[in-house]
This record gives C-alpha cells, structure tokens and sequence, in this order.
C-alpha cells in the first residue's frame, strides 16, 4: 500500500512539473514538442520488453501480446526521436 | 538484478527526460534536448534488458526489429505536409502499446499465481482496466484520426444525431465492465468486452470531430497516450513510465487547452457539441453581392513594390497546395527590396499544434519571423499589405464585431486593420464554419482567385521584374 502511495506521489508531481515545463515551450515547437514527448511515451518500451520476455510459461496469446506492445513502443520511440530530430534541425539551420 | 539499483538507473533516465523538455523550451537547444531525452530512453531500456525476469529474448528482438525499421522509415520519408498523421499515428502506436502491455500482464498474472484478495487486488486490478481504456481509446482514435488527416475517410464530420448518447452508453458500459472486473477478474469474457467497448469508443468519439478541430484531437490523443502510459507504470510498479507518461499526459493537456482557447470553445464542446448556433443566419450574397473585388497577380506585385511592411497569414490552404517553398521565395525577393516581412501564425492554423511553423521551417524560414497572434495583433495597423494564404476562419471579423456570429469570441488575427488586405483563395467558399467572411468584402481587401501556389510564384515573379 505504501507503495502506491508513493507512486501516486511521483505521479501527481510529476504532472505538475510537466504543466511548469511545458508552459515554456513556445508555439513554434508544438508539433516537435508532440512528437518528442511522443517519443518519451514509448517508454512504455520497458514493460512490453518484461511481458514480452515472459519466457515458455507463459501462453502464445501473451507472447503475441508483448511482440505487438514491443513493436509499437518501438515504433514511437524510433520513430518519434527521429522525426523530432529531422524537425528541430530545419528549425535550427538558419541560426 | 538488484530492484534499487534499476530504481535509481530509472531515476537517471527521468531526469534525462526531464532535462530533454526543458531543452525544448528554445529552439537554439531542442536538438540537444531531444537528444538528452534519447539518451534517457536508451539507460532506461538497456538497464530493462538485463533485468532477471527475462527470460527469452526472441520476442523482444523481433518485435524492437519490426518496430526500428517501421518507424525509422516513417520518420525519414514521411513529408513535412504529412506531419499531422504522422502524430497521430505515434499516438496510436503509444495508446497501443499500452493496451498490449497491459492485457498480455493480465492474462500472465491469471496464468501464474492470479490477483490477490482484497484490497490490493482491487487495485491491481483497477490499473490494468483503467490502462486497457484509455489504451484502445487511444488507439483506435488515433487511427481515425489518421484516415481523416490522410483523407482515407472524409476529413469532415461523420455521424448521426444520437451519436451523443451512443458513446454515452458505451462509455457507462465500458465503466460498468471496469468495476465487476475489479470484483471479479478470472471473467475474461468481461475482459474481451471492456476491450471491444473501448475500442468502438474511440472510433465514435474522433468520428464526429472534422476539419478545423483536428488541432484539438491529436493535442488530446496525444495526452491519452501519455496518461496510458502512466497507467501502465503502476501496473509494473514501474517509476520511469509513472514519471515520463505522466509528463507527456501533462503536456498534450497543455496543448489541448492552448487550441481550445484559441478556438473561444470549451473541450466539451469540441467533443461532444458542435459550432454553437448563430442567433440569425447570414446571408454570404448580402455580404458578398458587389463588393468583392478581385486582382491579378501583377496589380499586386506592383502594391507590394512601394510597401514598407508586410505580414503573411498562412493557413490550413497554404500546407494543401504545398505552397510553403513559394511563400519563402516571395519573402525573399521582397526582403531583396528592402521590406520588412513577418508571418502571422494563428494557434490553430492548420492541422495540429504548431503546423504552419513546421512547414515555413521546412522551408528555411527563420523561426524568428514566425510571430504569435498576441505579439503581430497590435502590429497590422503598421502594416501595409497583409497577405492571407488560404487561412479563412482565423481572419473572420465577425468574430470581433458581431455578437450574434457562432464564432463571436474566438480570437482572430486582425488583418482587417492592414491598409490592404490581399487574400488568395481558390474561391468566395466558407471555412469550417461554413460562414461568408466580411473581410473579404471590404473596401481594402483584394482577392487573387486561384491556387496558392500558383498565384505565390505569379506575385513573386512580377515582383521580381519590376
């Protein structure tokens, strides 16, 4: 129980350091900022490895479960970081 | 490997995280910060995989395959015009990552030992059905989305009167299923039908939603991805997916709330209401009828010859004809004869969040030359020519001056208070919001029938011999 108290804690502070953060993000990097914080939600990533690497007990369903959750945590992390990169850098050349 | 230890590596990896959104605060530091959030992303994965609870590394192996080369090759040859799908397919990639993570730890959970009693079981419980929501939510709505944005179904909206109450309903039964599931959760039969239920609500709540409020949407969908990723954390008792997906819930709430403002429009309203009713209907021939003025590509060439300063206002119409490369050139040449020239970005131009400054970047506009709506407002008054490029909706007067206009309230860019007004647009046709703009039919306004792009270039080279 103290336990999820204390992940509650995390969660609800957290979400008020992102609201301070985020307020300061001008208009003009609103869509890398969505792409980027795109990115940082494939961090989902790191439970679909623990499913996926469940090993032989258990079933084919949680097998397919994890694989699918794995490939598309990927596709966010891969393929956001990416986009936001190529993004930031047409915003940066000019400089 | 000892659980303190990956706690405290996962602590490293959210300040990473932490310092990476910080760096997207300007844009001279966004690509180290995107980068220190990769960084993050790479501690937290690695330390993940040498976790002992792995045991086989196949699945993991393909699926990171699949998922790098899919996302590489989205990432690299998708087209900046392209961009909105593009987030709203990571957002579905997000809320489905959540929803396969949180079913597969389901059915693992009641192949081994199942959920404890009481308490503790309810919880447990509670997080995997609240992440199974909001996760198909998430998916599925991002992939309407998709289709609209790409035009696979129609981008307006799509529905039937009572589809209010349809999603109401299946919103309680989704909520109902939640609850016994809590109670009661060998019931798979229950499980499946929380699944198939959120499913068929995210399609029926992004259905209805078309057009201009596709900003609001994809700001939206995107918080869902975070929030389910949060979800999922307390499901593993993970803290790095707790703390990252609570920041990017936070975020594409921010966002939200920022394209409902400059929209005068509640969230509710977006979702569940449509444009609020104007108190008379407006005759557009009234308006229109005699006033119009239009010209040629050269009569305008030669009024931007003697300007001192001129604004552009893209819009939605701009990114449509792929007009962004022509708009820069036309900028250039009139800069080469000494004007002063900036671009006026309305919040919800476009798309998505940011969509017109991602496009004018991609065509090597300096960011420095994009200005918000608060800042450029006062300036028209200053400004010689205000060039609209199939913005409409945004530059509407009605939206200042008449009380009984739907979208009386909204804050507008006030190109009207320009000395000319030059709009290019294909024809007399309203915006999203299907009303006449008086703008149009004002004595100082101009309009360049015709495509964007075309018309940009015609400008341009005439303004170039002269």
């Amino acid at each position: 129980m103290e336990m999820i108290v204390m992940q509650l804690a995390l969660f609800v502070l957290s979400l008020f350091l992102g609201v301070e953060l985020i307020t300061k993000v001008p208009p003009t990097l609103h869509t890398p900022l969505m792409s980027g914080t795109n990115a940082i939600s494939g961090i989902t990533l790191v439970g679909a490895v623990i499913a996926a690497g469940a090993g032989d007990s258990a079933s084919g369903l949680v097998h397919a479960l994890g694989f699918i959750a794995v490939v598309m945590a990927t596709v966010n992390v891969i393929g956001g970081y990416l986009v936001t990169n190529r993004m930031l850098a047409m915003f940066k050349r000019k400089n | 490997m000892n659980t303190n230890l990956v706690d405290l590596v996962y602590l490293f990896s959210a300040v990473f995280f932490i310092l990476g959104i910080k760096g997207l605060t300007k844009p001279k530091t966004a690509v180290r910060g995107n980068m220190m959030s990769a960084i993050g992303m790479l501690i937290a994965v690695v330390i993940t995989l040498l976790d002992k609870s792995i045991v086989s590394y196949e699945y993991i192996i393909a699926g990171v395959l699949v998922g790098g080369i899919v996302g590489g090759i989205m990432a690299t040859k998708i087209q900046m015009t392209s961009m909105p799908q593009m987030i709203a397919m990571l957002n579905g990639c997000g809320g489905g990552a959540s929803l396969g993570l949180a079913a597969a730890s389901y059915l693992l959970t009641l192949g081994s030992d199942g959920y404890e009693s009481g308490v503790m079981g309810v919880i447990a419980v509670s997080f995997v059905m609240i992440t199974v929501l909001i996760g198909s939510v998430t998916l599925t709505g991002s992939l309407v989305a998709f289709a609209k944005l790409q035009e696979l179904i129609s981008g307006q909206s799509i529905g039937f009167a009572g589809i209010k109450f349809l999603n109401a309903a299946l919103f309680i039964a989704a909520i109902v299923m939640l609850g016994m599931l809590c109670f009661d959760p060998t019931n798979s039969t229950l499980f499946w039908g929380l699944i198939a239920a959120s499913c068929i609500l995210g399609i029926t709540i992004v259905l209805p939603i078309g057009g201009a409020d596709m900003p609001v949407v994809i700001a939206l969908l995107n918080s869902y991805s975070g929030i389910a990723a949060a979800a999922a954390g307390f499901i593993m008792g993970n803290t790095v997916l707790i703390v990252s997906g609570s920041l990017v819930g936070a975020s594409g709430l921010i966002l939200t709330q920022i394209m409902c403002v400059a929209m005068n429009r509640s969230l509710t309203n977006v979702l569940f209401g449509v444009m609020a009713e104007g108190s008379e209907t407006i005759d557009a021939d009234e308006i229109y009828a005699g006033k119009v003025k239009s010209a040629q590509p050269e009569e305008i060439a030669m009024i931007l010859e003697t300007a001192r300063r001129v604004v552009i206002v893209p819009g939605f119409g701009m990114a449509m004809a792929q007009a962004q490369h022509a708009v820069r050139e036309l900028c250039d040449v009139m800069e080469d004869k000494g004007i002063e020239v900036e671009f006026a970005i309305h919040p919800v131009a476009g798309r998505m969040p940011g969509h017109m400054n991602v496009l004018l970047a991609e065509a090597e506009v300096s960011y420095d030359k994009l200005v918000e709506m608060d800042r450029i407002n006062p300036t028209f008054e200053q400004t010689d020519v205000a060039i609209v490029i199939g913005a409409n909706d945004v530059t509407n007067p009605m939206a200042r001056e008449d009380k009984g206009s739907p979208i009386y309230g909204m804050p507008i860019l006030n190109v009207d208070k320009a000395q000319t007004v030059v709009v290019i647009k294909r024809s007399l046709s309203p915006g999203f919001a299907g009303l006449p703009n008086p703008l149009f039919a004002q004595d100082n306004t101009l309009m360049v029938y015709g495509d964007g792009k075309k018309a940009v270039i015609d400008i341009t080279a005439s303004l170039d011999l002269a």
